[in-house]
C-alpha cells in the first residue's frame, strides 16, 4: 500500500510497498483512510525533535476512514462504517480511562508512562503507525472510533480527530468565566480553534498573538478576535499588561509548544542545541502575561526532557496551570453538536488538499509556512476515485 | 480584566458552554474499591509480542496493545535498548534515544542503497514546493552557497 515514510529530520517520502496492516489483537480494526491531516505537532516529529522517532515510521494521528476489517472482540463498529478515529489510542478500562482521561491511557504505550498511545507519533507514544497511508491498524476499536453522522461533512469530521478537540479543551481547561480576557499564544490550527472556543465559554475579549501575518489575518476573520504580531510589539507581555489596565489577562493559552519563536536564548538552547525540550517562549509569555491568580492552559506540545520555565513566577503569582493532551472521545459528543449547529465550522481552516503521493511537498509547505498554508489534508488515491 | 458590557450577538453560541457544572472536558474521578491499589483493573487481553518491544522500566510489563512496525535494529537499536535501562525521569534515557534517531537516519540511507534504491533527497525535502512557492528563497540559498564555495576556494588557493 501507499504510505508516508519518515527518513530523518525534514526528509519524508511516500512508499508504494508498505506492508498492509493486519489485525494483531482481537480488539483491532483495519480502517481504509479517506482523509488524513498533517498536524502542527507532526512538525515536531518532522523536525527531529521527538525522541525515538524511527526511520520508516508512518506519521498521521488525524484521520478518518471506512472500516475494512474488524477483530473478534469488536462490536461497536462494523465493516463499511465511516468513522472518526480520535488521535488517542485508549483501552477504556484502566484507571485513567475510567476517569475520562483517554489521552492518558495506561494500556496503550509500553515505551513511556508519561504519555498515552498516539497514532503515528514515534515510539515514545507507543510505536503505532499513523493514518498518512491508505490503511491503518486501529487498536481498541470498541473504544475510540465514532461513526460519522450522515449529515456531517467529512472535511469537518477529520478535524474532529484532534484540532477542534484540542483547541476546545484548551479553552475548557482555562476555566473561562463570562467576560474574561483570554490571550491565545499561537495562530496555528489549534490556536485558531482555542480562540473560537473561548467565546463558547463566554469570553469577553479574545486576543491572539503570533508572528506570521497571514495567520493573524485568518484568525481575526475566522475567530472574530483581536490579533497582534509580536514582531511589531515592543514586548508582548508588556502589551498585554497595558491593554488590561496593567493587571494582566484572566487566562493565557499556550497553543504553540516546543518550536516557539520570539526569544533568541530559548531558540538557541531549545531548538538549535536541544539543551531543553524545545523553546518555551510562549509558555514564558503566558505565565508572565496572566494576572495574579489567573489560569494558564497548555496544549502546545513539549518534549519529555526538562524546560527552563519561570516556576517561581507561577508560585509568586498564584497561577493555576492546567495542561493535557485532549481526550478526544470525551469531547466528541459536545463538539458534534457544535459543528451541527454551525457554531464551529472546522472545514473552513483547510487551505490545502494534497494527494498523499505528494506528502513531502505538503510537509515542506506546512513547515516553511509557504503559500498561506493554515491546514493541509492528504487524500489517498483510493479516496479520489 | 473583564468587559461585562460587551454585545456578543454576532458570535454564534457565545457563552453556551459557560456553565462550569456542564463541561465535557473536565475529568471526573470515578471512585472504586481499588483506588490507590496500583494496576488493578480488568486488563484487555494481551497482544502477543511478535517483535522486540522495549518498555519503560517505570512499569512491570508491556501494555495490552502496542505498535509493532520498526522494531529496534542495528547500532541504533542497541543504543535504544541501553536507553531503556534508564527511567523516563533520567535525561540520559531521552538523549540516548535522540542519538539513536540520528544514527538511524544514516542506517536508513544505507538500507536504501542495499535495496538498490537511491534516495531522492531533493524530493524528500520537498524541493519542488520550495521552487514553486519560494523561488526567491531558493535563489538566496543558492547565492549563499555559491559565495561560500568561492570564499573557501579562494582561501585554499591563498594557502597554497
Amino acid at each position: 500500500m501507499i504510505a508516508m515514510n519518515y527518513r530523518g529530520p525534514y526528509r519524508v517520502r511516500v512508499d508504494r510497498d508498505k506492508p498492509m496492516p493486519r489485525i494483531e489483537h482481537p480488539g483491532d480494526a483495519i480502517v481504509r483512510v479517506t482523509r488524513s491531516c498533517i498536524c502542527g505537532s507532526d512538525l515536531h516529529l518532522y523536525h527531529g525533535l521527538v525522541p525515538d522517532t524511527r526511520v520508516g515510521t508512518t506519521f498521521g494521528h488525524e484521520f478518518i476512514g471506512v472500516v475494512e476489517e474488524v477483530g473478534a472482540e469488536v462490536t461497536n463498529i462494523k465493516v463499511g462504517d465511516n468513522v472518526i478515529v480520535p488521535f488517542n489510542v485508549a483501552c477504556g478500562k484502566c484507571v485513567f480511562c475510567e476517569q475520562g482521561l483517554f489521552g492518558n491511557c495506561h494500556e496503550s504505550n509500553p515505551q513511556a508512562t508519561a504519555v498515552g498511545g498516539i497514532f503515528g507519533y514515534s515510539h515514545t507514544a507507543g510505536g503505532f503507525d499513523g493514518g498518512q497511508a491508505e490503511y491503518v491498524r486501529v487498536p481498541y476499536a470498541n473504544v475510540g472510533p465514532m461513526v460519522i453522522p450522515d449529515d456531517m461533512d467529512h472535511d469537518d469530521a477529520v478535524l474532529l480527530t484532534d484540532v477542534v478537540p484540542t483547541g476546545y479543551q484548551a479553552a475548557e481547561m482555562a476555566a473561562i468565566k463570562p467576560g474574561d480576557t483570554v490571550v491565545v499564544f499561537g495562530a496555528g490550527p489549534v490556536g485558531i480553534m482555542a480562540a473560537k472556543s473561548a467565546w463558547l465559554f463566554g469570553a469577553g475579549r479574545v486576543i491572539v498573538i503570533d508572528h506570521i501575518e497571514y495567520r493573524l489575518e485568518f484568525v481575526k476573520r475566522y475567530a472574530q478576535c483581536e490579533a497582534y504580531n509580536f514582531r511589531s510589539l515592543e514586548d508582548p507581555v508588556l502589551f498585554i499588561k497595558k491593554t488590561t489596565d496593567w493587571i494582566g489577562a484572566d487566562v493565557c493559552i499556550d497553543a504553540v509548544g516546543c518550536e516557539a519563536a520570539g526569544s533568541a536564548v530559548q531558540t538557541i538552547t531549545g531548538r538549535k542545541l536541544m539543551l531543553q525540550a524545545g523553546s518555551a517562549t510562549a509558555l514564558h509569555w503566558a505565565i508572565n502575561a496572566v494576572k495574579k491568580g489567573g489560569v494558564v492552559s497548555i496544549v502546545g506540545v513539549y518534549g519529555p526532557t526538562a524546560n527552563l520555565i519561570p516556576i517561581g513566577n507561577v508560585v509568586n503569582k498564584g497561577i493555576t496551570l492546567r495542561a493535557n493532551q485532549a481526550s478526544v472521545k470525551r469531547l466528541l459528543p459536545r463538539l458534534v453538536e457544535h459543528v451541527r449547529a454551525g457554531r464551529i465550522v472546522p472545514r473552513e481552516i483547510i487551505t490545502h488538499r494534497v494527494p498523499l503521493e505528494e506528502v513531502a511537498d505538503a510537509y515542506h509547505i506546512f513547515s516553511a509556512k509557504l503559500d498561506n498554508c493554515i491546514k493541509p489534508i492528504l487524500i489517498p488515491p483510493s479516496a479520489r476515485k | 480584566m473583564k468587559r461585562t458590557q460587551g454585545n456578543f450577538d454576532h458570535i454564534n453560541g457565545w457563552g453556551i458552554d459557560a456553565d462550569p457544572l456542564d463541561v465535557p472536558a473536565y475529568p471526573m474521578k470515578k471512585r472504586t474499591e481499588n483506588d490507590n491499589k496500583g494496576m488493578i483493573w480488568e486488563r484487555p487481553s494481551q497482544q502477543p509480542a511478535t517483535v522486540e518491544v522495549l518498555h519503560s522500566n517505570e512499569r512491570p510489563n508491556l501494555t495490552a496493545v502496542f505498535g509493532t512496525p520498526n522494531p529496534p535494529s542495528g547500532l541504533s537499536g542497541a543504543i535504544r535498548r541501553y536507553a531503556f535501562k534508564y527511567s523516563e525521569s533520567h535525561v540520559a534515557h531521552w538523549l540516548l534515544l535522540l542519538a539513536a534517531d540520528r544514527i538511524n537516519m544514516f542506517e536508513g540511507v544505507a538500507d536504501d542503497f542495499r535495496k538498490g534504491h537511491v534516495p531522492n533527497v531533493f524530493a524528500e525535502l520537498g524541493g519542488k514546493s520550495e521552487l514553486k512557492h519560494n523561488p526567491a528563497g531558493v535563489a538566496r540559498k543558492a547565492a549563499v552557497g555559491l559565495a561560500l564555495v568561492l570564499v573557501v576556494t579562494a582561501l585554499i588557493r591563498k594557502n597554497n
